[in-house]
């Protein structure tokens, strides 16, 4: 089932068109990508997602219903510019923000103390927010947005601010509800995140779609031919047999028992059988294309 | 319904907690009970301290003439140079030297008073009417009547009018203009007062959710609609929360000091009135001590001739009618802007008929019932604080309720307006806006 689909939206502000027929279907229980540069319309497809806005034409369906906002208050938002009130207690906002949410009093304080002690800020609880550091100000923030227990979360650049051991442990957390049956959006510029994390991207540049998919599949798709084989043997002979096949071969220094192949047109088979003629192999691998350099290829194609 | 309710909640607690609240709250009464028991309390301070003044007579004619009084004494000082006595003033106990030219029956001018302070109002009031009174009885003698201090006595006379204003229901109260000018000019100043500072409250909160970006999150679990109501009836609340507070210690405080000054007024008056009384024997004038202790005696009754209850009411009805028609218009300006500077050239228009109702208000209180405040007072951006000024002197129940009518239909309306803006406007960002855009905001249909 898609917990989240866009139909054809259209969003125009002003003379200028922020969204143009975006289809997007996001699986119940995946993890999804939601990719593009600067610009490109996230945002404002961000908050169609979350009732916040209307779209000018299409539909917006959650949970295979028309979206709402009321039925938003099934969905965890944390948006890119972080925000809280200043002035107000970590521990009280936490309640406040959720009871918005509709959660009772007393459930809202039963969670929010169970994640206060998870992400370690328990002592934190009764400090004004602009006591707090930026870390934990956006820990204070993520727990914000999941206490309600969404069933969709939409975190927008969920890892920005955050030190390498607390992004570990947030995209611990994110898996954990993933594993639970929570539908992750994730919007981010972190690439190797991506790879990492998402099952499924749609990538949105220029006010449209342009690549969605499976992200294995899409690398797939986008593999060019490339290969890394250590070796032991003759290094020098294996290349000049390889470039009269027409391969293009590329060596590091550091690595002398390594090489590099670009041979396109050419099945993993083929390439081994010439390899073996040569030297003895000890590894071979496709190399597929990072994510990083199907964004940019994407993006630079349209 | 209920997520209003919650945000109402947070807005009233955390303006209601704030430390500048607590002290401000506490303070008001303790100012206002100063406005009103301070002038008692140097009525009867003032005594211990009497003035001398030197008269300096060239025309011979006013010898014992000037009456002392209980905050004047003069002494007349013979065969010296008002220059002399001006350079040595300073070392002397004497306030002040009264300088009468040799020609005085002859020309008005060429009486000159002397000083390092300002004297007060009334000394020099004393002395004219010392002086012309002498000249003229002197001028009378001239004329050889028989009798004259008899005949003299026997037409000196007072007036004391009593003013009463008449209702149409045929009934007559006494009516004290000066109370009512300054309870009119309390409750219009205190609307005004109100309707700008929790307006401006409305306004900085809406920019520091927008600025703070809170107001993503929120407006992700609430309808903005609900964001700007909750906002602007919380911040009502805890406006009526520190009215209410005020008037409760502001009567404790006046009857505890009432109870208190009461006495030594009364006392007062009975000094005052025998002084009186001999100074009238002096000069004439005949004024029971009796009468004079009555007429002080009345300063804390003349108050009940205004009708507190209605007064109140209308108080009460015209803040909130007044705070959510110039709130809702604040809401939708902290909405538009994402800066202080930038709020300036919104907030000059908007604020210009609530400064225009507080010059006209000035104008209303000489004036009640004149045309012009009629109508400021009728249309619903004035209304509040004219209404106010002019409801001390009693106003037709009619023309209150049709102002009244009008604020609300025009609030309901306004409010709405603003929710359009607002909700539009509270999520773009870094873009100084114009009233062309504010306009277009206003008319988009939907979300």
């Amino acid at each position: 089932m898609n917990i989240l689909s866009a139909r054809q939206i259209d969003k125009q502000y002003g003379s200028v068109k922020v969204l143009d027929r975006i289809t997007v279907d996001v699986p119940q229980g995946s993890i999804y990508g939601l990719l593009g540069p600067n610009g490109a319309g996230k945002t404002t497809f961000i908050r169609i997602a979350n009732g916040i806005t209307a779209p000018d034409s299409g539909e917006m369906l959650f949970m295979e219903r028309r979206m709402t906002l009321n039925a938003a208050v099934h969905i965890g938002y944390l948006p890119e510019e972080r925000g809280l009130y200043r002035k107000m207690k970590a521990g009280e906002q936490a309640l406040y923000l959720a009871r918005l949410k509709g959660l009772s009093k007393a459930d809202a304080r039963k969670r929010a103390v169970e994640w206060f002690e998870k992400f370690e800020i328990t002592d934190w609880w009764n400090k004004k927010v602009e006591e707090l550091s930026k870390g934990m100000q956006q820990k204070l923030q993520f727990i914000i947005t999941v206490l309600h227990r969404p069933v969709l979360l939409i975190l927008d650049e969920p890892f920005s601010g955050f030190d390498p051991v607390n992004t570990e442990l947030l995209k611990k957390e994110i898996r954990q509800l993933r594993d639970n049956g929570t539908t992750v959006i994730l919007s981010t510029h972190n690439m190797a995140s991506v790879e990492e994390m998402c099952d499924h991207i749609s990538l949105i540049d220029k006010s449209r779609c342009v690549l969605h998919g499976k992200v294995s599949h899409i690398r797939q798709t986008y593999k060019s031919g490339e290969y890394e084989v250590g070796f032991e043997g003759d290094g020098k002979r294996l290349e000049e047999v390889l470039n009269a096949y027409q391969c293009t071969v590329s060596r590091d220094e550091k690595h002398p028992r390594k090489i590099k192949i670009y041979a396109p047109g050419k099945t993993a088979n083929k390439l081994l059988s010439i390899i073996i003629s040569c030297v003895s192999v000890t590894s071979f691998n496709e190399i597929l294309p990072s994510m990083n350099d199907i964004f940019i290829r994407s993006v630079k194609r349209n | 319904m209920n997520k209003i309710l919650i945000i109402l909640r947070r807005e009233y607690l955390s303006r209601v907690r704030k430390k500048s609240f607590i002290v401000m709250t506490l303070l008001g009464p303790a100012l206002f009970a100063g406005f009103l028991l301070i002038p008692a309390w140097f009525a009867t301070m003032d005594d211990s301290e009497v003035k001398q003044i030197a008269v300096i007579d060239s025309s011979q004619l006013f010898l014992k003439k000037i009456p002392d009084t209980e905050h004047f004494k003069f002494t007349y000082a013979m065969n010296v140079k008002p220059e002399d006595f001006k350079k040595n003033l300073a070392q002397t106990e004497y306030f002040g030297i009264l300088y009468i030219p040799p020609y005085i029956a002859y020309t008005p001018s060429g009486t000159e008073f002397f000083s390092y302070r300002q004297p007060p109002a009334g000394l020099i009031v004393h002395i004219s009417n010392a002086i012309e009174k002498t000249i003229e009885k002197e001028k009378l003698k001239a004329h050889q009547i028989e009798n004259l201090d008899e005949i003299l006595r026997s037409v000196s006379t007072r007036i004391d009018i009593r003013t009463f204003k008449l209702s149409e229901e045929g009934t007559e109260k006494e009516s004290h203009g000066i109370v009512n000018t300054v309870v009119a000019y309390v409750s219009a100043f205190l609307i005004y007062l109100f309707v700008f500072m929790f307006g401006a409250q409305v306004m900085r909160g809406v920019m520091e959710e927008k600025t703070g970006r809170v107001v993503e999150i929120i407006i992700s679990s609430v309808k903005p609609f609900q964001l700007m109501m909750g906002k602007v009836t919380g911040i009502a609340m805890v406006g009526l929360t520190q009215f209410v507070i005020w008037i409760a210690l502001t009567l404790i405080l006046v009857t505890t000091g009432r109870m208190f000054f009461m006495n030594s007024l009364t006392e007062k008056a009975l000094q005052q009135g025998e002084v009186y009384a001999q100074v009238a024997s002096q000069t004439g004038n005949e004024l029971s001590g009796q009468e004079l202790m009555n007429r002080s005696g009345d300063l804390f009754s003349m108050l009940d001739s205004v009708n507190f209850p209605v007064l109140i009411g209308c108080f009460l009805l015209f803040f909130i009618g007044g705070y959510l028609l110039y709130g809702s218009l604040f809401a939708a300006i902290g909405s538009a802007v994402d800066n202080d500077t930038d709020s300036q050239q919104f907030m000059m228009p908007v604020s210009l008929p609530l400064i225009v109702a507080f010059m006209v208000m000035l104008n209303v209180m000489q004036n009640p019932d004149s045309t012009v405040a009629f109508w400021f007072s009728i249309i619903p951006f004035t209304s509040p604080v004219v209404m106010m000024a002019r409801i001390p002197f009693g106003v037709p129940y009619w023309e209150i309720i049709l102002s009244v009518g009008l604020l609300i239909v025009t609030f309901i309306g306004v409010i709405r307006l603003s929710a359009k803006i607002y909700r539009t406007a509270i999520l773009i960002y870094g873009k100084k806006p114009t009233w062309k855009e504010l306009w277009k905001w206003m008319r988009y249909g939907n979300n």
